[in-house]
């Protein structure tokens, strides 16, 4: 049996800049983890994942381990929560930017 | 020191530019990400989990004010104002933009740096002892020798797709303080019974996944015949080396599967033909090379100022027993500023910090620096009377914590701050280590012990070597900190053995207190160091004192 698909939700980084990104409902790359899409369908990430691929400001997309939150989209494993906050040793990255959420 | 030479420093040039077109070409959509990605390597620019990470290689760990004053000034231009310091004596700036990488480069050439094989499917940067012409035990200056394999390894036509990785470590003394027996070639110097110096060739080391320490395949190779027979191994290593399967590309690998016996054999076959090759003119070129290291003009100046300051200010004298090493002139120190101010990030060092170091190598050092490869700055040459004056310059710029060589001075790989290998975060993790101890007041009484921490089994961090080594892993999605006891990075190098099952991230600090508790109550005297007492009393006492609970368990 193969395992039930879980939510999920796209993130890459940015072309020019580095950080991290992910991909909106409406086909944009937002800085907030909580603006992702949040994605319930297997087919339907597949189809998300080729589109983000296509796109040409972003570097590596790949679908993350995601799940519903009070405002939005929220990380399940450590590795995107420290992706979406920035590094535990200095306050640089997307903690300090001032529209962080 | 070298300098570049016209012909290196248009090379540098010419790469820089092409490498600004490849980015052009990248920001413009020609290029598509896995047609850049080979560009980039070759030119030492990762990305990482928050941003683009350029490597910068520091050639055999020397480099000189100018230089130090470039990295400053690149570090505020266009990264976060510090840069990172790494096991492979290069250092890391972790924010600079894609856009801004052709200026960076370029900027470097103008001081004589570059980025060049930093990373990729190359030889990559050279690392050398990082007392280099300066230690007492030293046979010989083992940098123009890294310099030879530095150009002959740059750009060569044929091993710029080799297999995997390939990584070369040097030392002119026996002693070896740069891992030798841990890299795919380690050169180690040493005399044969002649007197003439020449090398013991360690072919196959490597950590990772797989650890292994090198074979020796020649006890003793003349000098004359380095380069020739370097290229033999490396000429091997392209055609027996797997291409099929990455996790066993390293020449590491090629020496299990084929064995050392014929490994060598296929070796001193190639460099037979290779020899005849060389024809001299590699000997002709280490000849101009030696000429441009040529040893500073050591002074000669009243000693006993040294003595009187030393029994007078217990914390200079803290500072010089543990930061100071032997020079080969008795009137002369090596100094070790270190690069871990408890709670700092191991091998960080900021513009201020940067500059401040290539003031003091200017004054009080000959202008020379170093970077060594446990993530700390050395400057090699300093006068026993200038020592009081260089510890007051650096107190107060958190560049004077007299911990070389104890608990806190630990090596820490970025882990998951940075990298986007990582699997566990690992500067944390160290910062506790280094703030605890430091509570404790415990360091200086702990005495000599090394602990090495890697993010990942990529062992970027060296913990395999560590007489206590940390491995972050991911256990069904939580941190977790896996120890090695008894490893060794020295010429009696020993693989870390596995002390048992690993600890959450907020259980790692606690375990290493207990460890260090057991050695404290094991050892005979104050004199019998971490890695003796681990190799006399074995792995059991340790164990003990990691997993108490087992011991309650099994005595029920
Ligand atoms: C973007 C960051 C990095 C990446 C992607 C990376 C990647 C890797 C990989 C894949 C290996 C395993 C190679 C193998 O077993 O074939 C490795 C090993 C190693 N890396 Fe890194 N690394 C990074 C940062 C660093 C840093 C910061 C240092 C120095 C502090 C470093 C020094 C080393 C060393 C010493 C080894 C082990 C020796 C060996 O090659 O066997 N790396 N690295
Ligand atoms: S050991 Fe792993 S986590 Fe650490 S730098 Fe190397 S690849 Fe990254």
């Amino acid at each position: 049996m193969s395992r039930a698909f879980t939510a999920k939700i796209i993130t890459a980084n940015d072309l020019l800049a580095g950080d991290v990104i992910y991909l909106t409902a409406d086909d944009q790359w937002s800085r907030h983890h909580a603006e992702a899409e949040l994605i319930e369908d297997e087919a339907h990430a597949q189809l998300r994942l080729l589109d983000a691929a296509r796109a040409k400001s972003a570097v590596g997309a790949y679908l993350a381990d995601a799940r519903k939150g009070q405002n939005g989209p929220e990380p399940v494993h450590f590795r995107e929560a420290f992706r979406m906050r920035g590094p535990s040793n200095y306050a640089h990255g997307k903690q300090v930017e001032p529209d962080h959420v | 020191m070298y300098n570049y030479t016209d012909f290196d420093a248009h090379f540098v040039r010419a790469r820089t530019a092409q490498f600004a077109a490849q980015v052009e070409r990248r920001i413009s959509g020609a290029l598509t990400e896995d047609e850049f990605k080979p560009f980039r390597l070759m030119n030492g620019v990762y990305l990482q989990l928050h941003a683009y990470m350029l490597r910068v290689a520091i050639p055999y760990g020397t480099i000189n004010p100018r230089q130090m004053r470039a990295l400053a000034q690149i570090a505020d231009t266009y990264d976060k104002g510090y840069g990172h310091f790494t096991t492979r004596q290069n250092i890391q700036f972790n924010w600079p933009k894609l856009t801004d990488i052709p200026a960076i480069l370029s900027d470097l050439a103008d001081v004589g740096m570059h980025a060049i094989q930093t990373s990729g499917n190359t030889i990559r940067n050279v690392t050398a002892d990082h007392f280099a012409g300066a230690a007492a035990d030293e046979i010989e200056d083992p940098r123009p020798v890294a310099e030879l394999l530095r150009q002959w390894s740059t750009d060569h036509p044929e091993f710029q797709f080799l297999p995997r990785k390939f990584k070369i470590a040097i030392t002119g003394a026996p002693n070896d303080r740069a891992v030798t027996r841990a890299h795919d070639i380690g050169l180690r110097m040493v005399r044969n019974a002649a007197g003439a110096p020449g090398f013991e060739v360690i072919v196959g080391g490597g950590l990772g996944r797989t650890p292994i320490i090198g074979a020796t395949v020649r006890d003793f190779l003349p000098k004359a015949d380095l380069l020739p027979y370097v290229e033999a191994v490396l000429s091997v290593y392209n055609m027996l080396g797997r291409r099929d399967n990455k996790y066993k590309a390293r020449i590491k690998i090629t020496l299990h599967e084929t064995g050392k016996e014929e490994l060598s054999r296929l070796i001193e076959a190639r460099f037979v033909e290779l020899r005849a090759q060389f024809g001299g003119n590699d000997q002709a070129l280490l000849a101009q090379i030696e000429a441009a290291f040529s040893a500073p003009d050591l002074r000669r100046a009243d000693t006993a100022a040294y003595g009187a300051f030393y029994k007078a200010d217990p914390v200079f004298r803290s500072w010089a027993d543990t930061n100071l090493a032997a020079h080969r002139d008795p009137d002369y120190r090596i100094v070790t500023i270190s690069l871990k101010k408890h709670g700092d990030t191991p091998g960080d060092a900021t513009s201020a910090q940067m500059r401040l170091i290539a003031d003091l190598s200017e004054r009080f050092g000959h202008s020379e620096i170093r970077i060594s490869h446990e993530q700390n700055v050395i400057l090699p040459h300093v006068h026993l009377s200038d020592l009081p004056g260089l510890h007051a310059a650096l107190r107060g710029s958190g560049l004077e914590t007299a911990n070389v060589g104890l608990i806190s001075d630990i090596i820490a790989c970025p882990g998951m701050d940075y990298c986007a290998l990582a699997t566990a975060r690992s500067i944390p993790v160290a910062q506790q280590i280094a703030t605890r101890f430091e509570e404790l007041k415990l360091e200086h009484d702990i005495g000599p012990l090394k602990i090495k921490i890697s993010g990942c089994i990529n062992a970027c961090g060296h913990h395999h070597v560590g007489h206590i080594g940390i491995l972050g892993l991911d256990r069904a999605g939580v941190e977790n900190y896996q120890i090695t006891l008894g490893g060794d990075g020295t010429e009696t190098a020993v693989i870390g053995e596995r002390a048992g099952p690993g600890f959450a991230y907020d259980e790692i600090v606690p375990a290493i207190e207990r460890l260090i508790a057991a050695y404290l109550k094991q050892r005979e005297n104050a004199a019998e160091t971490f890695l003796q007492a681990y190799r006399r009393l074995g792995l059991g006492p340790f164990k003990a004192a990691l997993y108490p609970d087992e011991g309650k368990r099994n005595a029920a």
